[in-house]
């Protein structure tokens, strides 16, 4: 620290460096690494001291720290002396030594240059001191000069006062000359000026004269001169109006134009009817160019009136529309929309803008400035101004909507969108430059009318495509159809049935995925409408209406209910006869109401309501309804397959028993051909039930075999009630016989409803074809062979019918009451060998 | 307001003809015929009385055979015709004859009503109602309201208009009317009906409704299809000329206004099976009864497409203004057709319901293992048609 103040003094004040000698003689030791700590120190002390000091503090306070200010050097021997060996203390000795060695050569290399650098300044001074003297003197010289020359220049401007007013003077004519000159050329002047058509310059010259001649008009040559430029003026006016009311002239020319005729104090609400009516004309033009674009033939229908409309605005202007509007390009119907939209842009709605703001430039921001006008000018150019511009843009809406209205193809719903959003965002520039105008509005109303009108389209293309896919389905069920009712083998096992109609999950599901696929590409279509980067897709109606009532209520809510209902017209309109629609088809629907109740219809709102983030301000319709309104329509469809199966096997159940002769029939061999039909239609429905719809559960019995069961139900039970029967002496146990059996069987409902699974469906199915079976029997009369037909039949029937049934019991009771009945309607009862009908039923 | 209990009459045959003895005015009196392969067929006829709610019977044979369907004349009291069915030599065939009951049935029911079911009584074969050349009579149809000298028989596709000459001893036929076209075209029922001076009949064959001209006998509508299935039966309303009630094995009853047989007015499907009886009440044509195979009976009251589709408010003199005021006036106030209740007294099919003739609030109805149940209108709705 030491060697550092020393360092530090020894630039500036060379007393302080020889003060610090007496302290550095102790630092003399510390000899090694001490120069490069010099310029460590220097750095310290000029910018870094900071950092230097918080280090430096603690170490220096070491009594025993040679460096240190509070260095002890009793101490410090104490210390050495009590710690070192005698060979430390030496080498001690001799380090020091030579530390001190260096630090006395140092300082002697430091005072002597410090020595020469005081000398060398003091030289310096002693220069500076002889310099001054002689720079005095040469000042006082130079203002002595100076005095000098201020009295010359102020002689001087005293003999040139005279003069100078005079030229002053003079020069003041001279520019009322030049006036008075301007004003006797004004007229020729101006009469130039007309030649050469610079009226600008013209109206700026008059401008300039005007109010002089005014001023001295009383003076007979003055009024001359005013009475001729009048004269021109008015000329000039003239030529202006003429100007203004050819058509031809570009905007600027036209704006120019009104501005000098304002300038010559032209009333503004005429010019303003003018610029106007001639800006309409043009506007026309572009109006009828769109006209002409949408298909010829409402556009020759229209196109009288159209110009019925137009030709009052324009009687003012000489210029004919109609040779311009035939030379325009044919009308090519077929531009898309966008094409059409782009033009209306560019043409119409761009030149509307600058017709805007050239108008607003001229009659209204002008006006507000200028001194031409009074103060109600403003308010009167701007009512105009809406007014014509809601005329002209009510014409250019109907326009717009009658080309959307075209728009009928859903195919590519991005160009209706583009072009919906060109139109609107030009929109936006109208309703900048004319705040408050109803344009934006009405514009944005088109806009969701066109959105609107879209959503129904859509909605009716997935009608049709859902019957479109109906039809295919109808057509793809009517070719394996054939194979189902021919191919069954004997009694339609498994394997018979299983190959043809392998198809029916397939439709299913290809028929499912499809309509799913068909409204997620509509969703995506319509979601359009409402992405980030169209303009209108901000507004409120986009945001909240459109997505749940518009999407919602009215594309997905109501195909789903379309799809039901047109499910339950099948059921109403195919008629009884279930000619109509093919029984594969009813299965088929009623099994993809079912799946919509489950999962589709769900699934479908959820994506909906996520794509749209619909919110519900407005009630929608609840999931849970649909779902409802799904399963009725799968229930309705389903029971209806039911009847319609039920029917064909009645209808041949009852075609065999209607048409035999009963009485004269011959002993029974065989099982009748249509018991084997029966059962064989009844096992390929199964299979087709069975593909589509779960098994279902049955009651405990199903694991009996047929045999079993059927010779118990023959045996006890039923022999008991033909003995009971035919016991000539008791014809009252009959009733009280079959009434105890019913009191103890439940009421059978033979058309209801049923429940989704091929059990239950099965059941349905033979209960209503059992039930006509025995209708039929009990309306006919039947001899010994007839009655033992039937035990055949009804055993065969027995024999293959339980499997397919919840409750074999059913069967049972049905087939029990139909022998019951058909042993009543007998004129010589007498039933057959149990061990005879089981033989002749296993040989058929 | 308690409604009386059905009263429940058990037959020992099974039967399916059901007739109200439509010439009895003041006793409430059905006419039931059995159907019996082996016994001698019986007609019971069941007195009901309603101050005790009992009910008195009295059987007559009828030995010809098997009863299929009964009718009761309107003028007299004791004839009625059936058709029934004869075994001869293993052929069945159907006949359809006009009987009269013997004088003294009811005096000698009451001195031993024991007796009576030991030693009945036999209908008195007043004249056959065959022609060979005909085939199976279906069902014979009385002149509605007339002095029992017309009978219609239907038989197999021909419907035959007899004449009963010299106290119904003698019966010719008139006139003829054949249904022409492919197959075995058999009339299932028929139905005279009461308006236009009862020169219209109406018929069902398969799934069409016919309707005939008398005066002509020929056809004058046909309602194709009018049911899915079968046609069962017919009635017509006793009160609306062009109205008509119909119902078949598709489950339906439908009511048609025949001047348009495209589309039926209404559709009721409330039955489970067949539909084999519809019976238009004869003074209150709101109510209508069906019976079906399902074994029920259901009383409807189709108000909508009645003659007094606003209750019973119009006045006397006002009905006689005619029909088209009330059909302009019906589009005025919405009414609920609605089903009364439904009886479950039966359990086996009912082939058979009837309005009694003497007391328009009660009905019978008739199902196969014999059981005959007599039922009421409940007396609410009674007393809201009435008041």
């Amino acid at each position: 620290m030491g060697a550092h103040w020393l360092c530090c003094g020894n630039y500036f004040w060379p007393e302080f460096s020889m003060e610090v000698e007496a302290d550095g003689s102790v630092a003399l030791s510390e000899e090694p690494g001490r120069r490069r700590r010099v310029h460590g120190m220097l750095k310290l002390y000029y910018g870094l001291n900071e950092e230097g000091k918080a280090p430096d503090q603690p170490q220096s306070l070491d009594p025993c720290d040679i460096n240190g200010p509070h260095f002890d050097p009793e101490l410090y021997l104490n210390k050495l002396r009590r710690e070192c060996s005698l060979a430390e203390l030496m080498d001690h000795e001799t380090c020091m030594v030579k530390q001190i060695r260096s630090l006395d050569s140092d300082m002697q290399t430091l005072v002597y240059e410090n020595y020469n650098k005081f000398i060398s300044a003091t030289d310096t001074i002693r220069k500076m001191k002889n310099d001054f003297k002689k720079m005095e003197d040469e000042m006082d010289c130079l203002s002595a000069n100076m005095a000098a020359i201020t009295d010359f220049s102020a002689c001087i401007s005293g003999t040139l006062q005279d003069q100078h007013a005079q030229i002053t003077k003079l020069s003041g004519v001279h520019t009322l000359l030049r006036k008075l000159q301007f004003l006797f050329e004004l007229p020729a002047r101006l009469n130039k000026c007309l030649e050469l058509q610079a009226y600008a310059q013209a109206v700026s010259f008059h401008r300039r004269a005007r109010c002089v001649l005014q001023q001295y008009s009383h003076l007979p040559s003055f009024k001359g001169i005013q009475d001729d430029c009048h004269a021109i003026m008015e000329k000039l006016a003239q030529k202006l109006r003429q100007k203004f009311r050819d058509g031809g002239t570009s905007a600027k020319d036209l704006s120019e134009c009104v501005e000098l005729l304002l300038q010559l104090d032209e009333p503004a609400e005429e010019l303003c009817d003018k610029f106007l009516n001639h800006a309409r004309s043009r506007l026309e033009l572009d109006l009828q160019g769109l006209e002409a674009e949408i298909k010829p033939y409402p556009a020759a229908v229209k196109e009288a009136p159209a110009r019925k409309l137009s030709s009052p605005a324009s009687a003012g202007s000489p210029t004919d529309n109609s040779p311009k509007t035939s030379s325009l390009p044919s009308p090519t119907s077929n531009t898309d929309i966008l094409e059409f939209i782009d033009r209306g842009c560019n043409e119409f709605v761009s030149s509307l803008c600058l017709v805007i703001t050239s108008y607003q430039e001229l009659f209204i921001n002008h006006a507000q400035t200028g001194e031409l006008a009074s103060k109600n000018i403003p308010q009167m150019a701007n009512g105009k101004l809406h007014s014509f511009v809601d005329d002209l843009t009510g014409r250019y809406f109907l326009l717009v909507e009658r080309r959307i209205q075209e728009e009928k193809g859903v195919g590519d719903n991005s160009l209706l969108v583009r072009a919906l959003d060109r139109f609107h965002r030009r929109l936006q520039a109208v309703a900048k430059l004319l705040p408050g105008s109803a344009v934006p509005n009405k514009g944005t109303e088109i806009v969701i009318r066109a959105a609107t009108e879209r959503v129904k389209q859509y909605l009716s293309a997935l009608q049709s495509f859902y019957m479109d896919s109906l039809t295919d389905v109808r057509q793809a069920l009517a070719t394996p159809r054939l194979s189902v009712a021919g191919g069954g083998a004997h009694l339609g096992g498994p394997a018979s049935g299983r190959d043809a109609p392998t198809s029916l999950p397939e439709l299913l599901s290809s028929l499912s995925a499809s309509i799913l696929n068909q409204i997620k590409s509509v969703l995506a279509s319509v979601h359009l409408f409402t992405a980030k980067d169209i303009t209108f897709s901000n507004k409120p109606y986009f945001k909240g209406e459109f997505c749940s009532q518009g999407v919602r209520e009215s594309l997905v809510v109501s195909f789903i209910k379309f799809v039901c209902q047109s499910s339950r017209q099948f059921c109403e309109s195919a008629g009884d006869k279930g000619g109509s629609t093919p029984p594969a088809l009813l299965l088929l629907l009623s099994r993809l109401c079912l799946d919509f109740e489950t999962s589709t219809i769900s699934y479908i709102l959820t994506l909906t309501d996520e794509q749209f983030l619909v919110q519900h301000q407005s009630p929608v319709t609840q999931v849970t309804t649909l779902c409802s309104e799904a399963r009725e329509a799968a229930q309705k469809l389903l029971n209806h397959y039911v009847k319609v199966q039920g029917l064909i096997i009645s209808q041949m159940l009852r075609k065999s028993v209607e048409t035999r002769d009963w009485v004269n029939t011959i002993e029974p061999r065989n099982v009748r051909a249509v018991m084997k039909r029966v059962v064989e239609d009844t096992t390929s429905i199964d299979v087709q039930v069975g593909l589509l719809y779960e098994e279902g559960v049955r009651k405990a019995h199903s694991s009996d075999s047929s045999k079993r069961t059927f010779s118990v139900y023959s045996s006890s039970r039923q022999q008991a009630r033909y003995a009971a029967s035919y016991t000539p002496s008791a014809p009252m146990d009959t009733n009280l016989l079959s009434n105890i059996h019913k009191l103890f069987s439940e009421r059978i409902d033979i058309f209801s409803s049923v429940e989704f699974n091929k059990v239950s469906v099965m059941t349905g199915i033979i209960k209503i074809s059992l039930k006509t079976f025995l209708e039929c029997v009990r309306l006919r009369t039947f001899g010994r062979y007839g009655l033992q037909q039937i035990q055949v039949d009804c055993h065969y029937l027995q024999m293959y019918l339980w499997r397919f049934v919840s409750d074999e019991n059913l069967v049972h009771f049905l087939l029990d009451e139909i022998v019951g009945s058909s042993a009543h309607r007998c004129l010589d009862p007498s039933p057959m060998e149990q061990s005879v009908i089981e033989v002749i039923c296993e040989r058929g | 307001m308690e409604d009386d209990a059905p009263v429940i009459y058990g037959l020992e045959f099974q039967a399916r003809a059901l007739t109200a003895q439509t010439g009895e005015t003041d006793a409430i009196r059905f006419l039931v015929g059995t159907q019996s392969l082996k016994f001698d067929n019986q007609i019971h006829i069941i007195d009901f009385d309603d101050e005790n709610n009992i009910i008195n019977k009295n059987v007559l044979l009828h030995q010809a055979g098997e009863i299929w369907h009964i009718a009761a004349s309107p003028a007299d009291k004791a004839v009625l015709s059936t058709c029934y069915n004869k075994t001869s030599d293993s052929r069945v065939v159907s006949c359809a004859a006009v009987w009269r009951m013997p004088s003294d049935w009811e005096s000698g029911s009451h001195e031993s009503p024991d007796d009576s079911a030991h030693n009945p009584q036999t209908l008195e074969l007043l004249c056959h109602l065959d022609d060979s050349s005909h085939g199976n009579a279906a069902c014979v149809l009385w002149e509605p309201m007339g002095d029992g000298k017309r009978v219609i028989s239907l038989a197999d596709n021909h419907a035959l208009l007899w004449d009963l000459q010299e106290s119904s001893t003698q019966a010719t036929v008139s006139s003829t009317a054949t249904l022409e076209g492919k197959g075995q075209l058999k009339f299932t029922s028929g139905k005279w009906s009461p308006h236009h001076n009862c020169s219209q009949l109406a018929t069902a064959n398969d799934t069409a409704i016919r309707g005939w001209d008398l005066r002509t006998m020929s056809q004058i509508y046909c309602i194709e299809n009018a049911h899915g299935q079968l046609v069962r039966d017919l009635d017509f309303n006793p009160n609306r000329q062009y109205y008509l009630a119909s119902c078949g094995d598709d489950c339906k009853v439908k009511f048609w206004d025949v001047r348009n047989v495209q589309e039926p007015v209404k559709t009721l499907e409330e039955h489970s099976h067949w539909v084999w009886s519809v019976r238009y009440n004869h003074s209150h044509d709101q109510l209508v009864l069906t019976a079906s195979s399902d074994s029920r009976l259901i009383l409807s009251n189709m108000v909508s497409i009645s003659s007094e589709p606003f209750g019973h408010l119009v006045d006397d003199e006002e009905l006689s203004e005619g029909e088209e005021n009330h059909q302009e006036d019906k589009s005025k106030e919405p009414l609920k057709d609605s089903v009364v209740s439904t009886y479950e007294e039966h359990e086996d099919s009912v082939y058979a319901a009837e309005w009694s003739s003497a007391d328009p609030w009660l009905f019978a109805s008739l199902s196969y293992d014999g059981r005959l149940v007599i039922n009421r209108v409940p007396r609410a709705l009674k007393y809201r048609i009435l008041l």
